[in-house]
Protein backbone atom coordinates (compact mmCIF):
# COMPACT_ATOMS: atom_id res chain seq x y z
CA UNK A 1 0.00 0.00 0.00
CA UNK A 2 1.49 3.30 -1.06
CA UNK A 3 0.33 6.83 -1.47
CA UNK A 4 -0.62 8.56 -4.69
CA UNK A 5 -0.48 12.31 -5.34
CA UNK A 6 -3.43 13.83 -7.19
CA UNK A 7 -3.33 17.23 -8.86
CA UNK A 8 -6.25 19.36 -10.05
CA UNK A 9 -4.34 21.46 -12.54
CA UNK A 10 -7.10 24.00 -13.15
CA UNK A 11 -6.95 24.98 -9.49
CA UNK A 12 -3.17 25.54 -9.43
CA UNK A 13 -2.35 29.24 -9.13
CA UNK A 14 1.34 28.71 -9.72
CA UNK A 15 2.67 30.05 -6.46
CA UNK A 16 5.18 27.23 -6.12
CA UNK A 17 4.68 26.44 -2.45
CA UNK A 18 4.76 22.73 -3.26
CA UNK A 19 8.14 23.11 -4.99
CA UNK A 20 9.57 24.88 -1.97
CA UNK A 21 8.32 22.24 0.45
CA UNK A 22 8.80 19.04 -1.58
CA UNK A 23 11.19 19.69 -4.49
CA UNK A 24 11.69 15.96 -5.11
CA UNK A 25 8.02 15.50 -5.89
CA UNK A 26 6.93 18.80 -7.48
CA UNK A 27 8.33 21.12 -10.10
CA UNK A 28 6.85 24.01 -12.10
CA UNK A 29 6.44 24.73 -15.79
CA UNK A 30 7.76 28.03 -17.16
CA UNK A 31 4.44 29.69 -16.40
CA UNK A 32 4.41 28.41 -12.83
CA UNK A 33 1.84 25.61 -13.14
CA UNK A 34 2.77 22.54 -11.12
CA UNK A 35 4.50 19.52 -12.65
CA UNK A 36 4.20 16.25 -10.77
CA UNK A 37 7.63 14.58 -10.78
CA UNK A 38 6.67 11.51 -8.81
CA UNK A 39 3.06 10.38 -8.66
CA UNK A 40 3.80 7.66 -6.12
CA UNK A 41 6.58 9.09 -3.95
CA UNK A 42 8.55 6.92 -1.51
CA UNK A 43 7.50 6.92 2.17
CA UNK A 44 10.31 9.26 3.25
CA UNK A 45 8.61 11.94 1.12
CA UNK A 46 5.13 11.57 2.68
CA UNK A 47 5.66 14.20 5.34
CA UNK A 48 6.87 16.82 2.86
CA UNK A 49 4.07 15.97 0.42
CA UNK A 50 1.49 16.17 3.19
CA UNK A 51 2.84 19.59 4.07
CA UNK A 52 2.60 20.68 0.42
CA UNK A 53 -1.01 19.45 0.29
CA UNK A 54 -1.88 21.45 3.40
CA UNK A 55 -0.24 24.72 2.38
CA UNK A 56 -1.10 24.76 -1.35
CA UNK A 57 -2.91 28.10 -1.80
CA UNK A 58 -4.99 26.73 -4.66
CA UNK A 59 -6.08 23.59 -2.77
CA UNK A 60 -4.98 21.81 -5.94
CA UNK A 61 -3.20 18.84 -4.33
CA UNK A 62 -4.40 15.65 -2.64
CA UNK A 63 -2.70 12.59 -1.23
CA UNK A 64 -4.59 9.32 -1.50
CA UNK A 65 -3.90 5.76 -0.55
CA UNK A 66 -3.27 3.69 -3.61
CA UNK A 67 -3.98 0.01 -3.79
CA UNK B 1 -25.94 47.35 0.99
CA UNK B 2 -25.33 44.52 3.43
CA UNK B 3 -28.12 42.62 5.10
CA UNK B 4 -30.50 44.42 7.44
CA UNK B 5 -29.79 43.71 11.05
CA UNK B 6 -29.89 45.61 14.26
CA UNK B 7 -26.51 44.13 15.24
CA UNK B 8 -23.92 46.48 16.52
CA UNK B 9 -21.82 48.11 13.77
CA UNK B 10 -18.08 48.27 14.46
CA UNK B 11 -15.87 51.06 13.21
CA UNK B 12 -13.19 49.59 10.98
CA UNK B 13 -10.19 49.26 11.04
CA UNK B 14 -10.16 48.07 14.64
CA UNK B 15 -7.56 49.49 16.98
CA UNK B 16 -4.91 47.13 18.43
CA UNK B 17 -3.24 47.80 21.80
CA UNK B 18 0.27 47.88 20.26
CA UNK B 19 2.19 47.18 17.06
CA UNK B 20 2.63 43.47 17.80
CA UNK B 21 -0.65 42.66 19.54
CA UNK B 22 -4.03 41.79 18.00
CA UNK B 23 -7.17 43.87 18.61
CA UNK B 24 -9.18 42.36 21.47
CA UNK B 25 -12.28 42.11 19.27
CA UNK B 26 -10.91 39.36 16.99
CA UNK B 27 -11.26 36.50 19.44
CA UNK B 28 -14.78 37.63 20.39
CA UNK B 29 -15.83 37.98 16.77
CA UNK B 30 -14.47 34.56 15.84
CA UNK B 31 -16.38 33.13 18.78
CA UNK B 32 -19.68 34.90 18.55
CA UNK B 33 -19.97 36.98 15.39
CA UNK B 34 -18.10 35.49 12.42
CA UNK B 35 -19.97 37.73 9.96
CA UNK B 36 -19.75 41.17 11.58
CA UNK B 37 -21.13 44.47 10.38
CA UNK B 38 -18.56 47.23 10.06
CA UNK B 39 -18.39 50.87 9.04
CA UNK B 40 -15.44 51.87 6.83
CA UNK B 41 -13.64 55.22 7.08
CA UNK B 42 -15.77 56.45 4.14
CA UNK B 43 -18.91 55.80 6.20
CA UNK B 44 -19.97 52.95 3.88
CA UNK B 45 -20.97 49.65 5.43
CA UNK B 46 -19.33 46.30 4.89
CA UNK B 47 -19.02 42.88 6.48
CA UNK B 48 -15.96 41.54 8.30
CA UNK B 49 -14.89 37.88 8.26
CA UNK B 50 -12.54 36.72 11.02
CA UNK B 51 -12.57 32.89 10.94
CA UNK B 52 -10.00 30.87 9.00
CA UNK B 53 -12.42 28.73 7.00
CA UNK B 54 -14.67 31.65 6.07
CA UNK B 55 -11.77 33.87 4.98
CA UNK B 56 -10.30 31.05 2.95
CA UNK B 57 -13.66 30.23 1.34
CA UNK B 58 -14.29 33.78 0.13
CA UNK B 59 -10.71 34.46 -1.02
CA UNK B 60 -10.59 31.20 -2.98
CA UNK B 61 -13.88 31.86 -4.75
CA UNK B 62 -13.00 32.88 -8.31
CA UNK B 63 -16.34 34.72 -8.68
CA UNK B 64 -15.36 37.46 -6.27
CA UNK B 65 -12.70 40.06 -6.97
CA UNK B 66 -10.99 42.79 -5.05
CA UNK B 67 -12.05 45.36 -7.61
CA UNK B 68 -14.26 47.83 -5.75
CA UNK B 69 -14.66 50.11 -8.77
CA UNK B 70 -18.12 48.62 -9.33
CA UNK B 71 -21.63 49.92 -8.81
CA UNK B 72 -22.80 49.34 -5.29
CA UNK B 73 -19.39 48.46 -3.84
CA UNK B 74 -18.40 50.16 -0.61
CA UNK B 75 -15.74 52.84 -0.78
CA UNK B 76 -12.91 52.48 1.68
CA UNK B 77 -12.07 56.16 2.05
CA UNK B 78 -13.44 59.38 0.69
CA UNK B 79 -10.03 60.31 -0.74
CA UNK B 80 -10.10 61.93 -4.13
CA UNK B 81 -8.13 59.21 -5.89
CA UNK B 82 -9.59 56.36 -3.87
CA UNK B 83 -7.48 53.43 -2.75
CA UNK B 84 -5.59 50.96 -4.91
CA UNK B 85 -8.71 48.80 -4.77
CA UNK B 86 -10.86 51.37 -6.52
CA UNK B 87 -8.61 52.00 -9.50
CA UNK B 88 -10.68 51.16 -12.59
CA UNK B 89 -7.57 50.82 -14.71
CA UNK B 90 -6.27 48.02 -12.56
CA UNK B 91 -9.66 46.36 -12.98
CA UNK B 92 -8.75 44.49 -16.15
CA UNK B 93 -6.06 42.79 -14.15
CA UNK B 94 -8.27 42.16 -11.14
CA UNK B 95 -10.42 39.28 -12.30
CA UNK B 96 -11.64 36.94 -14.99
CA UNK B 97 -9.89 35.62 -18.05
CA UNK B 98 -7.69 38.64 -18.76
CA UNK B 99 -6.41 38.25 -15.22
CA UNK B 100 -5.58 34.58 -15.80
CA UNK B 101 -3.71 35.41 -19.02
CA UNK B 102 -1.78 38.17 -17.32
CA UNK B 103 -0.96 36.02 -14.33
CA UNK B 104 0.43 33.17 -16.45
CA UNK B 105 2.72 35.61 -18.22
CA UNK B 106 4.04 37.34 -15.12
CA UNK B 107 4.41 34.10 -13.26
CA UNK B 108 7.36 33.24 -15.48
CA UNK B 109 9.47 35.58 -13.40
CA UNK B 110 8.25 34.19 -10.10
CA UNK B 111 8.65 30.45 -10.33
CA UNK B 112 10.65 28.92 -7.51
CA UNK B 113 13.47 28.06 -9.92
CA UNK B 114 13.78 31.65 -11.13
CA UNK B 115 13.64 33.01 -7.60
CA UNK B 116 16.25 30.59 -6.32
CA UNK B 117 18.56 31.76 -9.09
CA UNK B 118 18.07 35.27 -7.74
CA UNK B 119 18.94 34.28 -4.18
CA UNK B 120 22.70 34.93 -4.41
CA UNK B 121 22.00 38.44 -5.66
CA UNK B 122 19.53 39.09 -2.84
CA UNK B 123 22.13 37.87 -0.35
CA UNK B 124 24.74 40.25 -1.80
CA UNK B 125 22.29 43.15 -1.55
CA UNK B 126 21.48 42.27 2.08
CA UNK B 127 25.18 42.09 2.91
CA UNK B 128 25.78 45.45 1.28
CA UNK B 129 23.07 47.01 3.45
CA UNK B 130 24.52 45.45 6.60
CA UNK B 131 28.00 46.72 5.61
CA UNK B 132 26.62 50.26 5.63
CA UNK B 133 24.91 49.73 9.01
CA UNK B 134 28.10 48.35 10.54
CA UNK B 135 30.19 51.17 9.14
CA UNK B 136 27.88 53.75 10.68
CA UNK B 137 27.65 51.83 13.95
CA UNK B 138 24.73 51.18 16.31
CA UNK B 139 22.00 52.09 16.92
CA UNK B 140 20.42 51.63 13.51
CA UNK B 141 16.88 51.82 12.19
CA UNK B 142 16.30 48.42 10.66
CA UNK B 143 13.39 49.78 8.64
CA UNK B 144 14.98 52.71 6.79
CA UNK B 145 18.46 51.17 6.60
CA UNK B 146 17.55 47.63 5.60
CA UNK B 147 13.88 46.69 5.23
CA UNK B 148 12.89 49.64 3.03
CA UNK B 149 15.66 49.41 0.41
CA UNK B 150 16.08 45.62 0.05
CA UNK B 151 12.76 44.75 -1.67
CA UNK B 152 12.90 47.72 -4.01
CA UNK B 153 16.46 46.82 -5.04
CA UNK B 154 15.21 43.33 -5.82
CA UNK B 155 12.29 44.65 -7.88
CA UNK B 156 14.63 47.02 -9.74
CA UNK B 157 16.77 44.03 -10.64
CA UNK B 158 13.72 42.05 -11.73
CA UNK B 159 12.59 44.87 -14.01
CA UNK B 160 16.09 45.46 -15.39
CA UNK B 161 16.34 48.93 -13.84
CA UNK B 162 19.86 50.31 -13.41
CA UNK B 163 21.40 50.48 -9.92
CA UNK B 164 21.67 54.28 -10.28
CA UNK B 165 17.92 54.60 -10.74
CA UNK B 166 16.72 52.42 -7.89
CA UNK B 167 16.54 55.21 -5.31
CA UNK B 168 14.20 57.12 -7.60
CA UNK B 169 12.12 53.98 -7.86
CA UNK B 170 12.02 53.71 -4.07
CA UNK B 171 10.76 57.28 -3.76
CA UNK B 172 7.98 56.84 -6.34
CA UNK B 173 6.89 53.58 -4.83
CA UNK B 174 6.69 55.15 -1.39
CA UNK B 175 4.73 58.14 -2.66
CA UNK B 176 2.30 56.04 -4.71
CA UNK B 177 1.36 53.84 -1.77
CA UNK B 178 1.88 55.69 1.49
CA UNK B 179 -0.82 58.21 0.80
CA UNK B 180 -0.87 59.60 4.30
CA UNK B 181 2.67 61.00 4.24
CA UNK B 182 2.34 62.79 0.94
CA UNK B 183 -0.01 65.41 -0.45
CA UNK B 184 -2.31 64.40 -3.29
CA UNK B 185 -0.17 66.60 -5.53
CA UNK B 186 3.00 64.73 -4.60
CA UNK B 187 1.24 61.41 -5.18
CA UNK B 188 0.03 62.52 -8.61
CA UNK B 189 3.47 63.82 -9.52
CA UNK B 190 5.12 60.57 -8.43
CA UNK B 191 2.65 58.61 -10.52
CA UNK B 192 3.34 60.76 -13.56
CA UNK B 193 7.10 60.69 -13.17
CA UNK B 194 7.07 56.95 -12.71
CA UNK B 195 4.89 56.47 -15.79
CA UNK B 196 7.17 58.69 -17.85
CA UNK B 197 10.29 56.93 -16.65
CA UNK B 198 8.83 53.49 -17.13
CA UNK B 199 7.57 54.14 -20.67
CA UNK B 200 11.10 55.26 -21.53
CA UNK B 201 12.47 52.18 -19.86
CA UNK B 202 10.14 49.93 -21.88
CA UNK B 203 11.33 51.60 -25.09
CA UNK B 204 14.97 51.11 -24.08
CA UNK B 205 14.39 47.44 -23.30
CA UNK B 206 12.54 46.95 -26.55
CA UNK B 207 15.59 48.30 -28.43
CA UNK B 208 18.03 46.45 -26.25
CA UNK B 209 16.54 43.48 -24.35
CA UNK B 210 18.28 42.04 -21.29
CA UNK B 211 17.58 38.93 -19.25
CA UNK B 212 15.05 40.60 -16.96
CA UNK B 213 11.29 40.06 -16.60
CA UNK B 214 10.40 43.21 -18.52
CA UNK B 215 12.46 42.22 -21.56
CA UNK B 216 10.84 38.82 -21.48
CA UNK B 217 7.36 40.31 -21.35
CA UNK B 218 8.15 42.70 -24.18
CA UNK B 219 9.45 39.90 -26.36
CA UNK B 220 6.39 37.79 -25.59
CA UNK B 221 4.21 40.81 -26.26
CA UNK B 222 5.79 41.52 -29.61
CA UNK B 223 5.36 37.92 -30.68
CA UNK B 224 1.79 37.27 -29.60
CA UNK B 225 0.54 40.78 -29.02
CA UNK B 226 -0.58 39.89 -25.54
CA UNK B 227 0.21 42.84 -23.30
CA UNK B 228 -0.40 46.41 -24.43
CA UNK B 229 2.02 49.20 -23.59
CA UNK B 230 -0.45 50.37 -20.97
CA UNK B 231 -0.64 46.88 -19.47
CA UNK B 232 3.15 46.67 -19.30
CA UNK B 233 3.11 49.92 -17.35
CA UNK B 234 0.36 48.69 -15.03
CA UNK B 235 2.35 45.51 -14.50
CA UNK B 236 5.52 47.39 -13.55
CA UNK B 237 3.55 49.65 -11.25
CA UNK B 238 1.59 46.70 -9.87
CA UNK B 239 4.72 44.75 -8.98
CA UNK B 240 6.17 47.80 -7.29
CA UNK B 241 3.01 48.53 -5.33
CA UNK B 242 2.39 44.87 -4.43
CA UNK B 243 5.96 43.88 -3.71
CA UNK B 244 7.76 46.79 -2.08
CA UNK B 245 5.94 48.09 0.96
CA UNK B 246 4.43 44.70 1.83
CA UNK B 247 7.84 43.06 2.01
CA UNK B 248 9.54 46.04 3.72
CA UNK B 249 6.85 46.03 6.38
CA UNK B 250 7.06 42.30 6.82
CA UNK B 251 10.84 42.40 7.32
CA UNK B 252 10.35 45.07 10.01
CA UNK B 253 7.57 43.12 11.71
CA UNK B 254 9.36 39.77 11.52
CA UNK B 255 12.51 41.21 13.08
CA UNK B 256 10.46 42.97 15.78
CA UNK B 257 8.62 39.77 16.70
CA UNK B 258 11.81 37.73 16.82
CA UNK B 259 13.66 40.31 18.93
CA UNK B 260 10.73 41.32 21.17
CA UNK B 261 11.18 37.98 22.92
CA UNK B 262 14.89 37.47 22.44
CA UNK B 263 14.70 33.74 23.23
CA UNK B 264 13.26 33.43 19.70
CA UNK B 265 16.36 35.02 18.18
CA UNK B 266 18.55 32.80 20.34
CA UNK B 267 16.66 29.73 19.22
CA UNK B 268 17.48 30.66 15.62
CA UNK B 269 21.13 31.37 16.42
CA UNK B 270 21.39 27.91 17.94
CA UNK B 271 19.52 26.25 15.11
CA UNK B 272 19.55 28.13 11.79
CA UNK B 273 17.75 25.24 10.09
CA UNK B 274 14.61 26.72 11.66
CA UNK B 275 14.82 29.74 9.34
CA UNK B 276 12.25 28.44 6.85
CA UNK B 277 9.57 27.57 9.39
CA UNK B 278 10.37 30.70 11.45
CA UNK B 279 9.61 32.86 8.40
CA UNK B 280 6.27 31.07 7.91
CA UNK B 281 5.41 31.47 11.58
CA UNK B 282 6.27 35.17 11.45
CA UNK B 283 3.94 35.52 8.47
CA UNK B 284 1.19 33.75 10.41
CA UNK B 285 1.73 35.53 13.71
CA UNK B 286 1.80 39.04 12.28
CA UNK B 287 -1.14 40.76 13.97
CA UNK B 288 -0.54 44.03 12.20
CA UNK B 289 -1.44 43.31 8.59
CA UNK B 290 -3.52 46.40 8.11
CA UNK B 291 -6.86 46.49 6.42
CA UNK B 292 -7.27 42.93 5.17
CA UNK B 293 -8.53 41.98 1.72
CA UNK B 294 -11.79 43.37 0.37
CA UNK B 295 -14.05 41.34 -1.92
CA UNK B 296 -17.13 42.45 -3.79
CA UNK B 297 -19.84 39.79 -3.60
CA UNK B 298 -21.21 39.75 -7.13
CA UNK B 299 -23.63 36.82 -6.67
CA UNK B 300 -25.66 35.71 -3.66
CA UNK B 301 -23.67 33.35 -1.49
CA UNK B 302 -23.47 31.93 2.00
CA UNK B 303 -20.71 32.11 4.60
CA UNK B 304 -20.72 30.44 8.01
CA UNK B 305 -24.34 29.48 7.43
CA UNK B 306 -25.39 33.08 6.88
CA UNK B 307 -26.56 34.49 3.57
CA UNK B 308 -24.37 37.15 1.95
CA UNK B 309 -26.50 38.93 -0.60
CA UNK B 310 -25.15 40.13 -3.92
CA UNK B 311 -23.78 43.65 -3.60
CA UNK B 312 -22.17 43.11 -0.20
CA UNK B 313 -18.62 44.28 0.31
CA UNK B 314 -16.66 41.86 2.47
CA UNK B 315 -13.39 42.49 4.29
CA UNK B 316 -11.36 39.35 5.00
CA UNK B 317 -9.06 39.63 8.00
CA UNK B 318 -6.17 37.29 7.29
CA UNK B 319 -4.48 38.25 10.56
CA UNK B 320 -7.49 37.15 12.55
CA UNK B 321 -7.91 34.00 10.46
CA UNK B 322 -4.26 33.18 11.17
CA UNK B 323 -5.04 33.18 14.89
CA UNK B 324 -8.14 31.02 14.66
CA UNK B 325 -7.83 28.50 17.50
CA UNK B 326 -10.10 26.05 15.71
CA UNK B 327 -7.60 25.81 12.86
CA UNK B 328 -4.15 26.36 14.43
CA UNK B 329 -3.14 24.51 17.57
CA UNK B 330 -1.86 27.01 20.12
CA UNK B 331 -2.77 29.82 17.71
CA UNK B 332 -1.83 32.51 20.21
CA UNK B 333 1.71 31.26 20.57
CA UNK B 334 4.64 31.83 18.22
CA UNK B 335 6.24 28.44 17.51
CA UNK B 336 9.25 28.77 15.24
CA UNK B 337 9.11 25.11 14.19
CA UNK B 338 5.39 25.02 13.31
CA UNK B 339 4.82 22.74 10.28
CA UNK B 340 2.70 22.49 8.32
CA UNK B 341 1.68 26.12 8.53
CA UNK B 342 -1.17 26.93 6.19
CA UNK B 343 -1.38 30.62 7.12
CA UNK B 344 -3.35 32.79 4.76
CA UNK B 345 -1.12 35.88 4.76
CA UNK B 346 -0.62 35.65 0.98
CA UNK B 347 -4.31 35.14 0.29
CA UNK B 348 -5.66 32.01 -1.40
CA UNK B 349 -6.90 30.81 -4.75
CA UNK B 350 -6.65 32.46 -8.15
CA UNK B 351 -5.51 35.82 -6.76
CA UNK B 352 -3.11 34.60 -4.12
CA UNK B 353 0.18 36.45 -3.99
CA UNK B 354 2.16 35.97 -7.15
CA UNK B 355 5.34 37.14 -5.47
CA UNK B 356 5.18 34.80 -2.50
CA UNK B 357 8.18 32.68 -3.47
CA UNK B 358 10.17 35.89 -3.85
CA UNK B 359 8.86 37.35 -0.58
CA UNK B 360 9.76 34.13 1.24
CA UNK B 361 13.25 34.14 -0.26
CA UNK B 362 13.78 37.77 0.78
CA UNK B 363 12.61 37.05 4.31
CA UNK B 364 14.72 33.90 4.62
CA UNK B 365 17.78 35.67 3.24
CA UNK B 366 17.25 38.55 5.66
CA UNK B 367 17.37 36.11 8.58
CA UNK B 368 20.35 34.21 7.22
CA UNK B 369 22.40 37.37 6.76
CA UNK B 370 21.39 39.12 9.98
CA UNK B 371 21.90 36.00 12.13
CA UNK B 372 25.35 35.55 10.67
CA UNK B 373 26.51 39.16 10.58
CA UNK B 374 24.82 40.61 13.69
CA UNK B 375 24.24 37.74 16.13
CA UNK B 376 24.13 40.12 19.10
CA UNK B 377 21.27 42.10 17.58
CA UNK B 378 18.63 43.39 20.01
CA UNK B 379 15.82 45.93 20.09
CA UNK B 380 16.88 49.37 21.36
CA UNK B 381 13.27 50.20 22.36
CA UNK B 382 10.61 48.39 24.37
CA UNK B 383 8.41 46.22 22.11
CA UNK B 384 5.25 48.01 23.24
CA UNK B 385 6.81 51.31 22.19
CA UNK B 386 7.50 50.31 18.58
CA UNK B 387 5.83 53.08 16.56
CA UNK B 388 3.09 51.88 14.23
CA UNK B 389 2.70 53.07 10.67
CA UNK B 390 -0.45 55.03 10.36
CA UNK B 391 -1.14 54.17 6.72
CA UNK B 392 -4.62 52.84 6.20
CA UNK B 393 -4.21 49.78 4.03
CA UNK B 394 -0.99 48.04 4.98
CA UNK B 395 0.05 47.71 8.60
CA UNK B 396 3.63 48.00 9.63
CA UNK B 397 6.14 49.54 12.00
CA UNK B 398 7.55 52.96 11.26
CA UNK B 399 10.93 52.48 12.85
CA UNK B 400 12.70 49.50 14.44
CA UNK B 401 15.68 50.80 16.42
CA UNK B 402 18.27 48.08 17.08
CA UNK B 403 21.77 47.78 18.49
CA UNK B 404 24.37 45.00 18.44
C1 LIG C 1 5.57 39.60 2.71
C2 LIG C 1 5.31 40.22 1.59
C3 LIG C 1 4.00 40.11 0.83
C4 LIG C 1 2.73 39.93 1.29
C5 LIG C 1 2.26 39.80 2.74
C6 LIG C 1 1.87 39.87 0.11
C7 LIG C 1 0.49 39.67 0.16
C8 LIG C 1 -0.32 39.56 -0.94
C9 LIG C 1 -1.74 39.22 -0.89
C10 LIG C 1 -2.53 38.95 0.37
C11 LIG C 1 -2.19 39.20 -2.17
C12 LIG C 1 -3.60 38.83 -2.63
C13 LIG C 1 -4.44 40.00 -3.01
C14 LIG C 1 -5.88 39.59 -3.26
O1 LIG C 1 -6.24 38.41 -3.10
O2 LIG C 1 -6.68 40.46 -3.59
C15 LIG C 1 -1.07 39.53 -3.03
C16 LIG C 1 -1.15 39.63 -4.42
C17 LIG C 1 -0.07 39.94 -5.22
N1 LIG C 1 1.24 40.07 -4.83
FE1 LIG C 1 1.95 39.94 -2.94
N2 LIG C 1 2.62 40.02 -1.01
C18 LIG C 1 3.94 40.16 -0.63
C19 LIG C 1 5.04 40.31 -1.46
C20 LIG C 1 4.97 40.38 -2.83
C21 LIG C 1 6.12 40.53 -3.72
C22 LIG C 1 7.57 40.56 -3.26
C23 LIG C 1 5.64 40.64 -4.99
C24 LIG C 1 6.38 40.83 -6.29
C25 LIG C 1 7.50 41.44 -6.46
C26 LIG C 1 4.19 40.52 -4.92
C27 LIG C 1 3.36 40.56 -6.00
C28 LIG C 1 2.00 40.36 -5.95
C29 LIG C 1 1.13 40.44 -7.12
C30 LIG C 1 1.56 40.75 -8.54
C31 LIG C 1 -0.17 40.16 -6.66
C32 LIG C 1 -1.46 40.12 -7.50
C33 LIG C 1 -1.76 38.71 -7.89
C34 LIG C 1 -3.05 38.58 -8.67
O3 LIG C 1 -3.87 39.49 -8.66
O4 LIG C 1 -3.23 37.53 -9.30
N3 LIG C 1 3.83 40.37 -3.60
N4 LIG C 1 0.06 39.73 -2.27
S1 LIG D 1 1.44 24.87 -4.24
FE1 LIG D 1 -0.50 24.39 -5.24
S2 LIG D 1 -1.01 26.23 -6.36
FE2 LIG D 1 1.14 26.39 -5.84
S3 LIG D 1 2.23 25.56 -7.61
FE3 LIG D 1 1.94 23.90 -6.18
S4 LIG D 1 0.05 22.97 -6.83
FE4 LIG D 1 0.10 24.95 -7.80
Amino acid sequence: MGMRVLVEYEKCCGAGQCVMVAPKVFDQRDDGIVVLLDETPPPEQYKAVQEAVTVCPGAALRLEESA
Amino acid sequence: MSSESSDQVLDYPLRAPSALEPPAEWAQLRQGCPVAHIRLPSGDKAVLLTRYNDVRQVLSDPRFSRNLAQDGAARITTNEGGSVFENPEAASLAGGESHQRWRRLINRAFTVKRIQALQTKIEAMANQLVDAMVKKGPPADLVSEFAFPLPVWVIADLLGIAVDDRDKLAYWSNAMLTMTQFTQEEVNRAQMEFAQYFMGHIAAKRANPGDDLLSELITATDKEDVLTERELLMTGQGILVAGHETTSNMIGKMMSMLLADRSRWEQLLANPSLIRTAVEESLRFDANMGFGLPRFISEDTEVAGQPLPRGTTVVCSMSSANRDESFFEGAGEMKLDRAPNAHITFGAGPHSCLGQALARTELQTTLQVLLKRLPTLELAVKPEELPRREGLLVGGIEKVLVRW
